[in-house]
């Protein structure tokens, strides 16, 4: 029940925002992270963003697991 | 789609998993807290793919599940008055409460409809001003704020025939109930995403302080799940309990400040009622004063007969991972999705539902 998907931010209006995720699109408030710009990612939650997805972050997550991969890391 | 498939990349779960056999020693006790991560765990097998030394517990992270009776009786008695609609996530339809369901209730002609977010609500309560929109407020500090935004956004637009039934319950107060009681002993947990991506890290603390108790914050994601686990069984290794994050992409050690501030506008502590665990002090949500009107506590007064539970039903016990699904001889036999005898049973999130559509052997209890 605390399930939040990535949804990409394509247009914000005061409080409120179209979101992109999968081939659906819709209308979220964003009352809870109201300084999200177009072309950023939130997590998508009963219909509010719940936080902004940090994109560095992620990166920089990637980078690990993929060092783990590759056997770097010892 | 972005930061999901990335996540599921398959040779690098393998690598994560070779890694975990060749740093996992000791034998540890961990427990995903969260029903979200349960969900990972038994739809990719990953409680196989661990070491024998790693036991993993299913915990009570589960908000539908935790409700006590005594509450959702409550809830299906407001839908029972005429001019009430009660506005819902669509999961708490199917639970049975001590007499009755919301779908049961609906069936007899209670007017009960489920929504998508706490904002549908209002919409219906602008469509029929002359009936009582009652949102429950169901769930943990991931949903809290939103609720508590509809509330304020209600009281910006003036619509005055909204409220919320609030029986939200908070996350580490329970962890630390849970542990209090000493039926369970851990020696690490994998903390909840998206809780923690509204409150942070560091009310986790407490956890590797006080009890010595590894944390790392986990994603959703097999690679999010696999990765937490290598990093709390690296730092039992090592000896040094702490909080980490692995899913760094969601979750800051502050957690989201306007969500916190929008849930602390509206809401304030109070002690809330667990199903299995019973009341604990400071674990819920009540209305503040100022947001008075919006509080169906206040709104409608209901006498209730004293709840009961299911006989033979093991939920509590299951949420307060001291028994397993197997373990209740109502399992497949007579309780299964389609017809439900406990609240663990109908949430896709709970352990029975999960021991169900995963397969028994899934658990390494
Ligand atoms: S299998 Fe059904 S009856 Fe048994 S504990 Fe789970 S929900 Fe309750």
């Amino acid at each position: 029940m605390c399930l939040a998907i990535p949804a990409l931010v394509m247009s914000v209006d005061g409080l409120s925002a179209e979101v992109e995720f999968g081939e659906v699109s819709r209308q979220i408030s964003i009352w809870l992270t109201p300084d999200v710009k177009p072309g950023e990612y939130v997590l998508l939650h009963t219909g509010y963003s719940i936080n902004i997805i940090d994109e560095d972050e992620a990166k920089e997550t990637l980078k690990l697991l993929e060092e783990v991969a590759s056997g770097l890391d010892g | 789609m972005r930061f999901v498939d990335e996540y599921r990349n398959s040779e690098l779960g393998k690598r994560l998993v070779d890694r975990i056999h060749r740093r996992s020693k000791k034998p540890v006790r961990l427990m995903e807290f969260c029903g979200g991560h349960t969900v990972t765990i038994f739809r990719h097998g990953i409680r196989q793919l661990l070491p024998s030394t790693i036991e993993m517990l299913s915990g009570p992270g589960c908000p539908i599940c935790v409700t006590a009776n005594a509450d959702l009786d409550k809830a299906i008695a407001l839908a029972l008055l005429p001019d009430v609609i009660i506005a819902t996530f669509g999961d708490m339809l199917k639970v049975p409460g001590s007499y009755s369901s919301l779908q049961g209730v609906r069936a007899e002609g209670g007017d009960v409809r489920i929504v998508y977010s706490a904002l549908d609500a209002i919409r219906i309560a602008q469509r029929n001003p002359d009936k009582s929109v009652v949102m429950l407020g169901i769930g943990f500090e991931t949903t809290a704020p939103t609720i508590a935004a509809s509330v304020l956004e209600a009281s910006r637009e003036g619509v005055s025939n909204y409220c919320v039934l609030s029986m939200h319950k908070m996350c580490p107060p329970v962890i630390k109930a849970l542990l209090d009681s000493g039926e369970v002993r851990l020696d690490g947990l994998v903390c909840p995403g998206h809780v923690s991506a509204v409150i942070g890290s560091r009310p986790y603390d407490f956890l590797p302080r006080d009890y010595g108790i590894a944390c790392v914050v986990s994603g959703f994601e097999p690679l999010d799940v696999l990765q937490c686990v290598d990093m709390l069984v690296a730092q039992i290794e090592r000896g040094e309990p702490a909080v980490e994050i692995a899913y760094r992409r969601g979750v800051k050690p502050e957690g989201n400040e306007r969500a916190l501030e929008t849930m602390w506008t509206v809401f304030e502590y109070c002690e809330a009622r667990w199903r299995g665990i019973g009341a604990v002090p400071e674990s819920g949500l009540r209305l503040r004063e100022e947001y008075r009107s919006f509080d169906a506590e206040v709104a409608f007064e209901i006498e209730l007969p004293p709840p009961r539970e299911p006989e033979g039903c093991l939920c509590g016990d299951i949420l307060r991972g001291v028994k397993t699904p197997l373990d209740c001889k109502l399992f497949r036999r007579v309780c299964n999705p389609e017809h439900p005898v406990g609240p663990c049973m109908v949430s896709s999130e709970g352990s029975c539902s999960a021991y169900y559509l995963y397969g028994e052997n899934n658990g390494n209890g």
